[in-house]
């Protein structure tokens, strides 16, 4: 059961990713970036970390897709101008890409040697990964991290009204 | 046959890679930036898998970091792309050379 759920999702998540570099339409991407974050999600939720499937689908599938939609239909782009990149394929990078790939793979399996990764764990002790696992672990041991992100997220709220509302003449 | 962390990684990085090709490849700085956000979502299921392997809930934080700065560049970068769109009446980063990049 499980591993149908992987494949179905994986590969829906593959999809949404191709369609998303390869449609010259910003909202078809936009919508297919979606599709791959909400799979991911999925994923997530098959890992035991219950909460970060939460928050991917209201942050990232929520939030930041809103922004990025709201972008795209606020910039009203019009289609000669959509038309510079019409999802041409590069061979040669597609190429070196894949040769990325394998080489990756190659590196995880000497990675394999070294830590103790033998299966996954279907089921943990219970609160792993769900808001009070991660709760705790996040009020604790990371307390200072946690912290200095609210001063990120302010240096960013600053960032973006002066870089904004900033007019050229 | 069941799902090992193989599977969880190469899934990973072949989403990183798609990700990276999109940011070499494509014209338009939006679907750049998207694309950005697609390599970001792969290192976290990367991140996510090893949690689960290790059973040590140090990923899940990782994760939660790496969100939270991924909406605060998301934020800076369309605010960005808005004032370029303003400025220059185009997002074709081969235009856009200001830098002499």
């Amino acid at each position: 059961m499980e591993t149908i759920i992987f494949y179905v999702f994986a590969a829906s998540s593959v999809i949404g990713a191709l369609v998303l570099v390869s449609h010259k339409n910003p909202v078809a991407s936009a919508l297919s970036l979606v599709l791959t974050l909400f799979s991911t999600a999925v994923l997530f939720i098959l890992l035991l970390a219950h909460f970060i499937a939460l928050i991917q689908v209201l942050v990232y599938a929520g939030a930041i897709m809103v922004l990025f939609l709201f972008t795209v239909m606020f910039l009203n782009l019009r289609d000669e101008s959509l038309r510079f990149d019409a999802g041409r394929v590069p061979v040669k990078l597609g190429i070196l890409s894949l040769l990325l790939l394998i080489s990756g793979y190659f590196i995880f399996i000497g990675f394999k040697k070294i830590l103790p990764l033998n299966n996954m764990v279907i089921s943990h002790p219970e609160p792993f990964g769900t808001v009070e696992g991660v709760g705790e672990v996040l009020f604790s041991d990371y307390l200072l991290p946690f912290e200095l992100t609210s001063v990120l997220i302010v240096v960013a709220i600053l960032g973006v009204v002066v870089i904004a509302k900033r007019r050229f003449d | 046959m069941t799902v090992t962390i193989e599977h969880y990684l190469v899934l990973s990085a072949i989403l990183f890679i798609i990700g990276a090709y999109g940011v070499i490849v494509r014209k338009n700085l939006i679907i750049v930036l998207m694309s950005l956000e697609l390599m970001l979502n792969a290192s976290n299921l990367a991140f996510v898998a090893f949690s689960n392997v290790l059973g040590d809930l140090t990923g899940h934080i990782f994760v939660i970091m790496s969100i939270t700065v991924a909406a605060a560049e998301v934020a800076v970068g369309l605010a960005f792309v808005v004032t370029i769109y303003a400025h220059h009446e185009t997002l074709n980063i081969d235009v856009l050379k200001l830098l002499k990049g």
